[in-house]
């Protein structure tokens, strides 16, 4: 809260003093979200595990390895209801290694209105990306830690609006990456009138960004990002900005970089770097922004 | 009479200007300050659409999603824990600064002593482990601030941004700085 205080600005403050708008956002003024923003920026806490019922197999073994695993839960059809930490208890001998197994598996044979998604269940679609004992990471490529005495804590992304249990709404995410202008853009044809090539350097300078699946782990694990998703654009957006600022076919380049020269778009990174330290695909979000800021200053 | 002139004139200007206002006016109409004439409201005259009724659902339920936990369920890390330690001991230091900036402005006017020689005499008095608690609380903010400044000149080089580093020199800069204030506290 006391961040979330330091960051606010004033309501009434002189023209002069009031930070620059970002310029690339789709203003969501007149939406519901920012105004739930506004009055509601802390989150809404759990009623924590200790106070709610334990889920189980239906008939564990008698070797068995029983883990727990508590889960966030909240259905919009009791919107009255607070959010609550369920917890389920699961032989690990019987599910598989990751934990969207787990989470799989808690849905198919102990509670069937747990809400998640999933699809690839192989780390290249995103959708699966929650917080995991803590920490931002997509449950298919997490582990189970096999020390039954662990249990484990399954949060959604954190600061996300949660559509139901462990399901964020990412439109304001998807609405940023939309802001940046993800394709190339040129004016001028090829020379040879085929296809715009580039020498293998030039190729090598996208390796590390073109990777990133947008799953949001990142900009979710971001401190700055919570207090301020409305404007600031987070380390998975500006990452993909980079992308193509370092693009040797995009002719856009200084207009790019135009649109992230205010205050809140790109200058709200405070090198915090959780984002470097979540991603699950082994990016340096972190390292894209600093090339940003760096181009930006001497150019 | 003036009511029926009135009626077609308005709907003879509307005719005119179709251009939705904003989007497609040029700088000039905007600066002129004859872009928004045209406005209208189709408010009593439309059906709301399946569309619309189907975003109104959702704008309904958008207000009562929770925030999903994040400060409090987030795993302790050195990279925002020191980012934090770093942001709470820059306002410390320069709001303490302040402070006794301002209260040193003012007190002549107050008639509070707070001239080096006074400060320094009356700190002689304290027992020693106070003035070496009250330094090291000095010290701590001050060198970690320092420290952490050059990770932050380094980081804006992109250079010893990587996840190795960064909890290299993350945990280094804490040791060096408790050792750097202990120093401060009981040397200086």
């Amino acid at each position: 809260m006391a961040f979330r205080l330091a960051t606010r600005r004033f309501a009434v403050s002189p023209q002069v003093f009031r930070r620059g708008m970002a310029s690339v956002v789709e203003t969501t003024k007149a939406e519901p979200l920012s105004t739930v923003s506004e009055t509601l920026s802390a989150s809404t806490q759990p009623t924590p595990s200790s106070k709610t019922s334990t889920k189980g197999e239906a008939a564990p073994d008698k070797d068995a390895t029983i883990k727990t695993f508590h889960i966030y839960r909240w259905n919009p059809d009791e919107p009255s209801t607070k959010p609550k930490m369920q917890s389920y208890t699961l032989d690990l001998n019987k599910t598989g290694p990751m934990m969207l197994d787990a989470l799989i598996r808690i849905k198919n044979e102990v509670d069937p209105t747990l809400t998640f998604r999933r699809s690839c269940r192989e780390g290249i679609c995103g959708s699966c990306a929650m917080n995991i004992d803590g920490v931002n990471t997509l449950a298919c490529l997490c582990r189970i830690n096999p020390d039954k005495k662990q249990e484990a804590r399954i949060y959604p992304l954190p600061h996300t609006y949660v559509v139901k249990d462990l399901v964020p709404d990412l439109t304001q995410f998807y609405k940023q990456y939309k802001s940046i202008q993800p394709y190339l853009q040129r004016d001028t044809p090829a020379p040879d009138g085929r296809e715009h090539r580039q020498s293998k350097e030039d190729r090598k300078k996208l390796d590390g960004m073109y990777e990133c699946i947008l799953c949001a782990c990142c900009s979710t694990s971001c401190p700055s990002y919570w207090w301020n998703s409305e404007q600031y654009l987070g380390p998975a957006v500006l990452m993909q900005s980079y992308r193509w600022i370092a693009d040797s076919r995009d002719e856009k380049t200084a207009q790019r970089k135009e649109m992230l020269n205010n205050s809140m778009s790109l200058y709200r990174c405070h090198t915090i770097l959780n984002c470097s330290r979540t991603c699950p695909k082994g990016l340096n979000p972190a390292l894209a922004i600093a090339e940003i800021k760096k181009s930006m200053a001497f150019t | 009479m003036a009511l029926a002139q009135r009626t077609a004139q308005q709907s003879l200007r509307r005719l005119a200007v179709q251009t939705p206002a904003f989007k497609f006016t040029t700088p000039a109409a905007v600066a002129f300050g004859n872009a928004f004439v045209a406005q209208r409201r189709y408010a009593a005259a439309t059906t709301v659409s399946a569309l619309q009724a189907h975003d109104s659902i959702l704008a309904k339920q958008r207000l009562n999603r929770p925030v999903a936990p994040h400060l409090g369920i987030y795993k302790p890390q050195i990279t925002w824990y020191g980012s934090a330690f770093n942001r709470i001991t820059g306002v410390a230091l320069s709001g303490g600064m302040y402070l006794f900036g301002i209260g040193y402005l003012v007190a002549p006017a107050l008639g509070w002593h707070l001239e080096s020689s006074v400060i320094a005499a009356s700190f002689a008095a304290w027992p020693v482990a106070l003035k070496v608690f009250t330094k090291f609380a000095v010290a701590m903010p001050f060198v970690y601030h320092s420290l952490n400044g050059f990770r932050h000149l380094a980081w804006d080089t992109a250079s010893l941004i990587e996840n190795g580093m960064v909890q290299k020199t993350g945990w280094a800069v804490v040791g060096l700085s408790v050792v750097g204030a202990l120093g401060l506290a009981v040397f200086v």
